[in-house]
């Protein structure tokens, strides 16, 4: 597990050029797909053509070896990575090769193929110039696409200026580029063998897809006679018609590039004579295209993932990279914390667990906070946080359970025993919120005192520079059981959903909501009811959310039932409600409560537009008003409908447009990630600093990020729904 | 016809390819504009272009050494297809050696028949679709200079050519 040290010397060293690099492709990402008319089509025809070739994988692979070898290839599917180097070698021994060629490819990186053949002796060079900087360096890749997205190009500078010693020191990154190019010419001309990768293999024509800007991938191919392509056996689709959606969508989806300068169709053995590039005499056409062709198709795993109900969406991913880039903790520490032995990012996670064991996916798998703003991101729509989930929750299985019950009650659950101690204690927070309240103010004067911040840090690793939440003795649904409804002919009827914060802490925006409610013609009703399971689910406790899920919708059903609709003030259990309940209970409880949940100001925004009036609400004219949405609703597209709601009350809003506040939970709390927290929450507290925002009063909508933003200004952040309450 | 090619032209100056139209007959002395010297050229497929276009009254030197492929500044080759919303050229790799004539150089010039131009990705890559299931082979899509962000600034020209300049030769004329 990247530890706290770990995380700094990494925001230290890599830090700006991640953050500059990543956001840049991030926002390019944005812009290029607006671009497109049929977006969410295009991603819609991506993922059914991934679905239908990885569950027709074994026939799609024996068509696709009977095509290649019918061309004249030569296809052996690997086991893992010692077979296919093993068959490599040969290939490069056979050949008689001193020196292998290679495009930038992380299937080659997985096998670490240039080990083994360096050693045998053999000179193996990347020809991608990011691969080549590393190779120079001595390091790994930081980023699927972008391997050395971490180095500046002074870093580069100082690199190559050491290295080779130029008359004229190197400087700009066209010198760089220059230098480079000149360099590597030279030494593919001189190669005889050639290595890539593959983007993805049409089975019908054997027809392979190479996705590149440099170039050197196609110089790769046509200055070597011996072509090896290395590639994960997921990456075979049905025919060369299919490759159209993804060619409109990687480049995009990666670097914000709409396509990249060359999209290589190749159909080994190619046409392209081989010629010796020292030859003055003999013309181009004159030289035969004596070519040899091998594809390496790898499982390494992949076969069992197959056969994974959970990590068989990993096999969608396409390697794009807008995992990545969107992921505001990897926009920090980049793929050097956020990755394991190969792969980096979101997807990183299902890869690891999946061809090295859930013990290499550990390491960074706690950098997920489960925010979703990858879940859009991704053109193949694989619900990467889910992924995380499942594997966060084999990771607490695997563990011994602690000795020391400190915490002893605070599982329910003993299926989730495993949980280290940290993790059940914030997974059950309902059972310290509980606690809290009934016993406040003495809980809240407790928990602040010196000692218990040393020990809750010592024991629970929760970070003593973070303030603590503040349990209010009322409850809102004691004050709700208090009061009686102020609606005397409802239109409508509605129960709210008193989540574990708004019930034990933030009560006023509980209040808040159901005044606004209520003034808008809704019958409200708040009965108790168990917390959502997001804080069990955020630490990989499936079964302990499983079981909050299955009580949530029991306790809500006979309202839903009673004619009444869910509104939730919560974005994080709107979401639960929503999505993550499709994974955890059965599929009509799922649909009842997801099709009549709706998150507060998605309700009010509904309420106005069928007719209930915006003078029944405290309204403003013209005021300014600062507002950071939250990351799960705007995965759910809910953002729109609170800045609606609010310009129709009158004020003039200005929105956040960072991924993340980096709170994302209980996930800023903990003392390993405090600093990462509050380095993402920089990019929040920059933007509300800004000039005509710096003196807005900021809303927010969810728990988590109101307490960041509570800690990055000096402003002291409300939920909206408190701006409209008479 | 002309909405293909207006978007196709417009793709082409967003991605800073030159482009240049021509008649069948003029194509010589359109060539000869574009060319760097020295060049080095793979003549229009004879199966689609006559004599006329065999570039030998150009400067361009066709079917080089490899010697002089790598001493040229620009590669002539045809392009096979455009594609109009992407401003993509279709590039095919014969053994004539067009795939390095194209790529070894530090100028591509391409000649594109104005009805080989395609509206969009889809309709381009439905027509690949169909020749590689007849007869195989293979292309490239080529979208602008090659290109890199490896060395910290966007740099054109990394491996391959760091212009592209495009000839359309018009039909009917």
């Amino acid at each position: 597990m990247a530890t706290a040290d770990e995380i700094r010397e990494l925001m230290r060293t890599e830090g700006a050029a991640v953050a500059e690099n990543t956001q840049g492709f991030n926002t390019g990402r944005y812009d290029s797909v607006a671009d497109l008319e049929d977006y969410e089509e295009l991603k819609r025809a991506a993922r059914s053509i991934k679905e239908d070739a990885i569950e027709d994988l074994p026939d799609l692979l024996d068509q696709l070896t009977e095509t290649v070898e019918a061309n004249g290839g030569t296809v052996y599917i690997a086991d893992d990575a010692a077979d296919a180097n093993d068959y490599i070698r040969d290939v490069v021994d056979e050949r008689a090769a001193d020196r292998v060629v290679k495009s930038k490819s992380m299937t080659s990186e997985e096998i670490e193929v240039n080990e083994a053949l360096e050693a045998d002796g053999v000179d193996v060079v990347e020809t991608d110039l990011g691969e080549w900087v590393l190779q120079i360096a001595d390091e790994a890749p930081s980023h699927i696409v972008a391997p050395a997205i971490h180095k500046s190009r002074e870093s580069i500078a100082e690199l190559f200026n050491e290295q080779f010693d130029p008359d004229e020191p190197l400087e700009t990154a066209e010198e760089l580029t220059h230098f480079a190019r000149e360099k590597l010419g030279e030494q593919i001309v001189d190669a005889e063998v050639g290595i890539t990768g593959a983007n993805f293999i049409a089975a019908d024509t054997g027809t392979m897809a190479l996705v590149t800007s440099e170039g050197n991938a196609r110089k790769t191919v046509a200055a070597t006679d011996t072509h090896v392509a290395v590639a994960g056996v997921e990456k075979v689709i049905p025919t060369v018609a299919d490759l159209h959606p993804f060619i409109e969508l990687i480049g995009r989806s990666g670097t914000g590039q709409d396509i990249t300068s060359y999209v290589s169709l190749l159909t080994p053995p190619v046409d392209t004579p081989v010629v010796d590039f020292t030859d003055d005499e003999t013309p181009l056409s004159e030289f035969d295209s004596d070519r040899d062709f091998h594809l390496v198709l790898i499982d390494n795993g992949r076969l069992e993932m197959r056969d994974d109900e959970q990590l068989r969406e990993t096999l969608y991913c396409i390697r794009c990279s807008a995992c990545s880039n969107s992921c505001a903790n990897f926009q920090s520490v980049g793929g050097h914390a956020f990755g394991g032995e190969t792969y980096s990012g979101g997807i990183a996670t299902g890869w690891e667990a999946g061809i090295e064991g859930v013990d290499v996916a550990e390491e960074f798998n706690d950098l997920c906070t489960g925010c979703t703003r990858c879940v859009n991101a991704c053109p193949v729509g694989i619900d990467i946080p889910w992924i995380n989930t499942v594997v966060r929750d084999r990771i607490n299985r695997d563990k011994d359970a602690p000795g020391e019950w400190l915490v002893d009650g605070l599982t329910p659950d003993e299926e989730d025993d495993g949980a280290p101690l940290q993790k059940r204690f914030f997974g059950n927070f309902e059972t310290v919120a509980k606690l809290g309240s009934a016993t406040a103010p003495v809980s809240n004067w407790l928990a602040g005192t010196t000692l218990s911040r040393r020990a809750m840090d010592r024991i629970l690793g929760i970070d003593p520079r973070r303030d603590l939440p503040t349990f209010e003795r009322e409850t809102l649904v004691d004050w709700a059981a208090s009061r009686d409804s102020q609606v005397a002919k409802p239109e409508r009827r509605a129960v709210l959903y008193p989540d574990l914060y708004t019930n034990h802490v933030q009560v006023e925006r509980g209040k808040a909501a159901v005044k606004v409610l209520e003034s808008l013609g809704v019958d409200v009703v708040v009965p108790p009811a168990p917390s959502s399971g997001r804080a069990p689910l955020s630490q990989g406790m499936i079964a302990t959310a499983t079981d909050h899920a299955e009580r949530v919708t029991e306790t809500l059903g006979p309202h839903i039932e009673d004619g009444r609709d869910v509104v939730v003030i919560e974005p994080s259990d709107h979401a639960m409600f929503t999505r993550e309940y499709e994974r955890l209970i059965d599929e009509a409880a799922f649909t009842s409560i997801a099709e009549n949940s709706y998150e507060v100001f998605e309700y009010v925004f509904g309420l106005l537009d069928n007719g209930a009036s915006v003078e029944s609400l405290s309204t403003a004219t013209g005021a300014e008003i600062a507002y950071h949405s939250h990351c799960q609703q705007r995965t759910l597209g809910l953002e729109a409908h609170t800045v609606a709601v609010l310009e129709d009350c009158g004020y003039d809003v200005v929105t956040s447009d960072v991924e993340c506040c980096g709170m994302a939970g209980s996930f800023g709390y903990k003392s390993d990630y405090y600093e990462l927290s509050m380095d993402v929450g920089d990019r929040l507290r920059t933007q509300l600093r800004d000039d005509g925002v710096q003196d807005r009063p900021v809303v927010a909508s969810g728990t988590s990020c109101l307490e960041q933003i509570d800690a990055l200004l000096e402003r002291q952040p409300r939920h909206p729904i408190e701006l409209l309450a008479t | 016809m002309e909405s293909k090619r207006a978007s196709f032209e417009g793709a082409l100056e967003a991605l800073g390819v030159t482009v240049a139209s021509t008649t069948e007959s003029e194509l010589e002395a359109a060539v000869t504009e574009a060319v760097t010297e020295p060049a080095v050229g793979v003549a229009p497929d004879e199966a689609v272009a006559d004599e006329a276009f065999s570039l030998t009254e150009t400067p361009v030197t066709v079917d080089p050494t490899p010697v002089a492929l790598r001493e040229a500044t620009t590669g002539v080759t045809e392009a096979e297809l455009g594609i109009g919303d992407y401003g993509s050229l279709v590039l095919s790799m014969t053994d004539q050696a067009s795939e390095l004539v194209s790529l070894f150089v530090e100028r591509h010039v391409a000649i594109l028949y104005e009805e080989d131009i395609q509206p969009d990705m889809d309709a381009a890559v439905a027509e690949l679709d169909e020749r590689f299931n007849e007869t195989g082979g293979s292309a490239i899509i080529a979208t602008g200079p090659s290109a890199t962000a490896d060395m910290g600034a966007l740099v054109k020209g990394a491996h391959g050519p760091r212009e592209v300049h495009v000839i359309i030769v018009e039909e009917g004329v």
